[in-house]
């Protein structure tokens, strides 16, 4: 109740301010830096309202129930393209993005498997999908060797049943979990029929039970307070999880690990909803972030790779120089990026993950 | 002059109940008879009056109940409707058992502190549902209060996993809706003429059975309004069950959640939808008839 009130003050107080321009951002939360907000309304004098999300599904239910009221949105590829299919995006006008010649080909390129053309989307960061380990406490338990950089920790119930003792969370999100399961069985992750996807279910209902927790967020606390040794998560938050952690001088050294079987790389990409109030605002907004000063310090702030090639001389040596975030040419090559399934097929998987999860 | 104040007294609730309970559900039921669609909104048909008469009978022809028998090939939502059901009724009769007592030392109390006594209730309204929810997760965890409280009494050696169980869920539940009984049986109770009780007890009863003789039947109303005022939300509940139940708590209101954003279906979480409505509100209606019945009957 109390928070309703609050936005309806919120409203009657932009309301007031409704002669200035202004554009509205929704993006994922704790993913930039925030004296580039106060950075772009000083240099352009638009009004910036930023809120934040932490699921791509609520973007895409606020996206396709209409009237969304924002200007730039931030899905991810998979979900970027759907979204396209749906009539949700409006082409951008390039002729206003001077700045997409810092782009960097090499992310373009993959970016196109969602967006042919890059038409509707500007990529603003990407990582991968890999294995949080508290290193100390998980060899405590597996021994020396391990296997902290392969999917056989997460997958293969022997090493699970040892981890179950000191924890272990995994994202809570079939589209993260059943390509690497694919990609364990040396199936293709991009598999698109239910039969290839189904023979993952016996791998996953092995290893559930160890897990204590599936969710996509709250890994990063875990991890850094000690209270989990292992977590499948993202490449940026495991290292946030990192930091935290040093900064806290607890004594959990967090290491974060990309598959050597291969994984999962994605794309948050900056669009403009077809029904933009301000869509001339949106396209300053992104071209502001392709400013490879403003940019780079943003990837400085949050730990994930961006698609920016102008960017990288500005990015700091921890970001830049390390394997994690942008990975040398052998990973690079390893990694693989996944389409969107047909609802038909979505209904099936996320059936099949309720059903891996709760038993039912 | 009275008629038109007639007309205006009865119009008001019906179209209060019209246009904020009706037009929505009847918007609900459209959907839940639509297809999922790649498209903004996600389904179809859409109403399309721009053809005239061939628009209306193309929308009306293209509705079917494939959702709704969907719903019945699946034994998940089967499940879940039960198990919601199964925590709605236990809660419902927990929160009674707590609930009944504290109303009633509250009516007891002397009156310059029913005042006190009330806003006690009422304070925990002052926070955030969902923060006193989150709470719970502190306090029930391996390594939450609870825990180090009793492995420092020395009554466990092990801390106990209450947390992301059934058990936290009724924790959950009773705690977030207790006022919304103690209010309704409170307000029961204080109305209650003393001097019935007084009457009873001269004319030779003890004052347990005058309790369940005089004092219990009139609180009845309270009761019942406490019973519907926790159960119904408790049938749908969301937030409880997926901050402190665990993967293996199957609720409704989680799997009309999935339905929603994970399958993005809006036509089946809207068929989801209708059917937990059905199941409200026919036992509610058949409870009524029987209460009228009743009345009509004593006289």
């Amino acid at each position: 109740m109390q928070l309703s009130g609050m936005t309806f003050a919120a409203a009657i107080l932009a309301a007031g301010f409704a002669g200035a321009e202004e554009v509205h951002v929704y993006n994922w939360s704790d993913y930039i830096d925030e004296s580039l907000l106060t950075k772009f309304q000083e240099e352009t004098g638009i009004k910036l309202v930023y809120d934040v999300f932490d699921s791509n599904e609520i973007l895409e239910t606020k996206l396709l129930a209409g009237g969304s009221g924002y200007d730039v949105v931030v899905p991810s590829g998979t979900f970027l393209q759907r979204q396209i299919t749906a009539g949700a995006f409006q082409k951008l006008d390039k002729s206003k993005l001077p700045n997409l010649s810092n782009m960097w080909d090499l992310v373009m390129e993959r970016t196109e498997k969602y967006d042919p053309g890059n038409q509707y989307g500007v990529n603003y960061m990407w990582g991968t999908t890999g294995i949080g380990v508290n290193i100390d406490k998980v060899k405590e338990v597996l021994g020396d060797d391990a296997p902290v950089d392969s999917l056989a920790l997460i997958f293969d119930p022997k090493n699970m049943e040892k981890l179950q003792s000191c924890g272990v969370y995994v994202l809570d999100a079939p589209t993260e979990l059943i390509p690497a399961a694919l990609k364990y069985l040396g199936e293709d992750p991009d598999a698109q029929d239910y039969d290839t996807i189904a023979k993952t279910e016996p791998v996953l209902t092995a290893m559930a039970p160890f897990v204590q927790k599936f969710n996509s967020s709250e890994y990063i606390n875990a991890l850094a307070n000690g209270d989990i040794c292992a977590a499948f998560g993202w490449s940026g938050d495991v290292l946030i999880a990192r930091d935290r952690a040093a900064e806290a001088n607890n004594g959990v050294n967090i290491e974060y690990h990309i598959p050597k079987e291969g994984a999962l790389m994605w794309f948050d990409m900056m669009a403009i909803p077809v029904d933009a109030p301000n869509p001339d605002g949106a396209l300053k907004f992104i071209n502001f972030m392709m400013d490879p000063h403003n940019i780079a310090a943003a990837s400085n702030y949050v730990y994930y790779a961006n698609g920016n090639k102008a960017s990288q001389q500005f990015l700091n040596e921890d970001v830049i120089g390390d394997t994690a975030i942008y990975p040398d040419e052998a990973t690079m090559n390893n990694l693989y990026t996944t389409s969107p399934w047909d609802p038909k097929v979505n209904r099936l998987v996320t059936r099949l993950w309720t059903k891996i999860k709760s038993g039912t | 002059m009275t008629g038109l104040r007639r007309l205006v007294l009865i119009l008001t609730p019906y179209s209060w109940l019209i246009f904020f309970f009706l037009i929505p559900f009847l918007i609900v039921v459209k959907i839940s008879l639509s297809n999922t669609a790649l498209s903004i909104p996600p389904y179809t048909p859409q109403l399309d009056l721009a053809q005239g008469w061939a628009g209306v009978k193309d929308f009306f022809g293209n509705l079917d109940f494939e959702n709704f028998s969907f719903l019945a090939s699946d034994p998940l939502y089967y499940t879940a409707y039960l198990s919601s059901l199964k925590i709605a009724l236990i809660s419902t009769f927990l929160t009674l058992l707590i609930g009944y007592p504290i109303a009633y030392g509250m009516a007891q109390a002397p009156d310059e502190w029913r005042p006190t006594l009330m806003m006690l209730v009422i304070l925990p309204f002052w926070t955030s549902f969902l923060i006193r929810i989150y709470a719970w997760m502190g306090i029930l965890s391996n390594e939450g209060f609870l825990n180090q409280f009793l492995l420092w009494t020395g009554i466990i050696d092990t801390p106990l996993t209450i947390l992301n169980t059934p058990t936290a869920v009724y924790i959950g539940i009773v705690y977030g809706y207790l006022p919304f009984m103690i209010l309704p049986i409170y307000s029961a109770l204080e109305k209650l003429d003393g001097s019935l009780i007084e009457a009873a007890e001269d004319l030779g009863c003890s004052k347990a059975s005058a309790f369940w003789l005089v004092t219990l039947p009139l609180s009845r109303p309270g009761m019942i309004a406490g019973c519907f005022l926790v159960f119904i939300p408790a049938l749908g509940e969301f937030v409880i069950p997926s901050l402190l139940g665990g993967t293996s708590t199957l609720m409704i209101g989680k799997t009309l959640y999935e339905e929603f954003f994970s399958n993005r279906d809006w036509p089946v979480a809207s068929a989801v939808a209708v059917v937990l409505l059905l199941i409200l509100i026919i036992p509610i209606i058949l409870f009524q008839k029987n209460e009228e019945r009743q009345r009509e009957a004593n006289g």
